[in-house]
């Protein structure tokens, strides 16, 4: 996660300035929750890869979470705070993680949010077409809970809510790249594998580089349905290298992404029908022959999810993304690179068992892709000690036919972790 | 399934000529009583707010505590309906929210917001048996059940404590969660003060019992109503020995809440005043 941005910086500010208001002054109530937590993870393959944070560890963390709420009677407006103190035994590191600061204010059917704020659009199960909000992929991989599979924006939320139609408008000044895994824990598929010489071009925090957001949604028919439109970049960095044919330098590049998507989620056979899809413009390789940017392509989700039995729930989703110029893509690339397919598809099945009284819960998670013929299993154990103390045995399992494809790469990444949580 | 078998020896004996018009007036009258009991139990006020505190509560009395707002809106009385709930307690649930439309005619449609990822999901409501956040109690048991599914029959009238009840024994009409239920029914303000659930074996399953009954004052002048609340109640398993235990605080009825309060606007940021 990237530093404290200056716009949350004045935030804070604002937020602990005292004076900041005649009505503000006495009437604010500041509620103060957290938890502490230990995330435990380690590889189960006996392999540690090369890089500086190369451990038989994935994750030695312990976090202390700090979740302030403070309101008055006197506006209809709250402020929120959570913050984590993170040591982190792996790369032997204290650091400060905002999680998030805002911001809420009320005015009619109007909702505002200004601050650091979690973002979630869609309706897919841990696939993701228009939720272009950054995610943290470590996390996901290595046994974070999953609260930190999201990472905050930096931006201002309004929300309109009307009996005809709902919509929603984020403005997102500042990027934030997802969090993707490094070499320096993963073992990973680098086409570049042998440049050391590694750079990221973040975008400027500017007027023009600001990222747009709108959601329009209304019921219709007993589904919920939700129209998107996105103008920003690409979350997942493409690679740019100084020259193609003897690479001394690699650049993470984040291009310019237009996302255009419908979504729609309901009653039907028994179940909860869910259908997503989206098309990704990439606006700076419209050909698709550049190969530092990704090309343009349509993502498509179907998702069903039903209660088989008390306590037991099924989900299952089919997912594909379909390239835009494969031929393009297949041209530009060069001899020894990974090839990914004209269509990815993955196949998710997610099981949920809840025992004695809802303290236990027993879960898998699967994502299977037919077209790479590789997958990731989740499966997780949780017990609730008591109300306040809570631990979760859980796996990630990596594998496939090949290690170049986007889960059989983390193959020597496997890995069991362990969460303890205490909410105080 | 011997209640059943008992129940149609009675109607076989009854089955003469004016013992069956006798059979429909006893029928139609338990009917009555149960719709009653339903609006009073169920439907009391145009809405309802109130905060509940859950205590579930293990054989070796062990503890584990939900504390949760809950609002209720009356689409039309004994007709459809909205809830609401939030969660205060415990912690790794704080802010969640929750809500149901619930129909009469068809499934219900529930969603979920998780704050901690932004995330508002249907979720699959075809099991209205199953338990409400782990509780003795079934979604079934929150939110009531359809008067027509089951048919129904004063068994008795008799004294429960204090109170005078009508005594019904209800069969479902269609396979359910239980296969007999019998409710002690105040016959002055017919709140349900003790109801016995069977099992498909016919054994004693799960009993319900009001154990504190409050009268909530709503209005003013004209308009000034009573609503005999529950404000206590437990539901026993006493095949496990487990128990919840609920008391009801705060409750207030006929608040004026609108339909668009059930929305997900609210789901995502309740008024103030709804949860402090």
């Amino acid at each position: 996660m990237r530093p404290l941005s200056p716009l949350i910086a004045a935030l804070l500010v604002l937020l602990s300035t005292p004076s900041l208001g005649m009505e503000f002054d006495k009437d604010w109530v500041i509620d103060v929750r957290g938890f502490a937590l230990g995330n435990f993870s380690g590889r189960t393959t006996g392999h540690v890869p090369a890089g500086p944070d190369g451990r038989a560890f994935i994750l030695g963390e312990e976090r202390v979470r700090l979740d302030l709420t403070g309101w008055t009677d006197a506006v209809d407006a709250q402020i929120r705070i959570k913050l984590d103190g993170v040591h982190d035994a792996v790369a032997d590191d204290f650091e400060a993680e905002l999680r998030e600061a805002y911001l809420d204010y009320t005015a009619g059917d109007l909702d505002f949010r200004l601050g650091r704020q979690i973002a979630t659009w869609g309706v897919g199960d841990l696939l993701f077409l228009n939720d272009v909000f950054p995610k943290d992929w470590v996390s996901l991989f290595s046994g974070r809970p999953l609260e930190y599979l999201k990472i905050g924006v930096d931006g201002l939320r309004a929300r309109y809510s009307t009996d005809f139609l709902n919509a929603e408008l984020l403005a997102i000044p500042r990027f934030e790249p997802d969090t993707v895994p490094s070499g320096k824990r993963f073992f990973l598929q680098d086409n570049y594998a042998s440049v050391t010489d590694r750079r990221e071009d973040l975008p400027d925090t500017t007027l023009g580089n600001t990222e747009v957001g709108l959601r329009l949604y209304r019921g219709i028919g007993g589904f919920d349905v939700s129209a998107y439109g996105y103008r920003g970049r690409w979350r997942s960095p493409g690679q740019r290298a100084d020259n193609s044919e003897n690479p001394a330098r690699v650049t993470a590049i984040y291009p310019p992404l237009s996302v255009y998507g419908l979504s729609a989620q309901g009653h039907a056979a028994g179940g909860v029908l869910s259908f997503e899809g989206s098309y990704y413009d990439s606006r700076d390789d419209r050909g698709g022959s550049d190969l530092a940017v990704p090309n343009s392509q349509t993502r498509f989700l179907v998702g069903y999810q039903k209660q088989l039995w008390p306590e037991f729930t099924l989900g299952a989703q089919y997912y594909v993304e379909v390239m835009d110029d494969f031929d393009a893509y297949k041209r530009s690339l060069p001899a020894g690179f990974a090839r990914t397919a004209k269509y990815w598809d993955i196949v998710t099945v997610r099981l949920t068992q809840f025992l004695g009284h809802q303290t236990w819960k027993l879960s898998l998670f699967a994502y299977y892709s037919p077209a790479d013929n590789d997958y990731l299993l989740q499966p997780q154990l949780s017990y609730k000690v008591s109300d306040d103390l809570s631990v979760a045995l859980g796996g990630n399992v990596f594998g496939g036919e090949k290690r170049t494809t986007f889960f059989g790469q983390f193959d020597q990444d496997d890995n069991a972790y362990l969460n303890l949580r205490y909410d105080f | 399934m011997k209640p059943l078998l008992t129940r149609l020896a009675a109607i076989l004996l009854f089955a003469g000529a004016g013992a069956i018009q006798f059979g429909h007036a006893l029928g139609a009258s338990a009917d009555e009583i149960m719709t009653r009991s339903q609006r009073a139990f169920h439907y009391a006020g145009s809405d309802a707010k109130g905060r509940l505190t859950m205590e579930l509560i293990d054989r070796g009395g062990g503890k584990r505590v939900r504390v949760l707002t809950m609002l209720r809106r009356n689409q039309e009385d004994g007709g459809d309906q909205k809830y609401f709930i939030y969660f205060h307690e415990p912690g790794d649930v704080r802010r969640l929210t929750f809500m149901v439309w619930k129909y009469l005619a068809r499934e219900d449609d529930r969603w979920i917001f998780v704050p901690a990822v932004d995330l508002i999901r249907r979720i699959a409501a075809e099991d209205k048996y199953a338990s409400f956040v782990g509780s003795d109690f079934t979604y079934e048991d929150v939110s009531g059940r359809d008067v027509a599914e089951d048919t129904h029959t004063v068994v008795r009238e008799e004294r429960l404590g204090e109170r005078d009840t009508f005594v019904i024994e209800s069969l479902p009409r269609a396979p359910s969660a239980f296969s007999m239920r019998i409710s002690w029914i105040d016959s002055e303000n017919f709140l349900p003060l003790k109801e016995e659930f069977y099992d498909a074996q016919g054994e004693l399953h799960r009993v319900f019992t009001a154990d504190k009954v409050e009268d909530i004052a709503a209005g003013e002048g004209r308009e000034a109503r009573v609503y005999p609340t529950a404000t206590k109640r437990t539901m026993k398993n006493v095949k496990t020995g487990h128990r919840t235990e609920v008391s009801v605080n705060a409750v207030t009825y006929d608040l004026g809440l609108e339909d668009d309060d059930f929305a997900e606007r609210r789901m995502r940021r309740p008024p103030s005043d709804w949860i402090r």
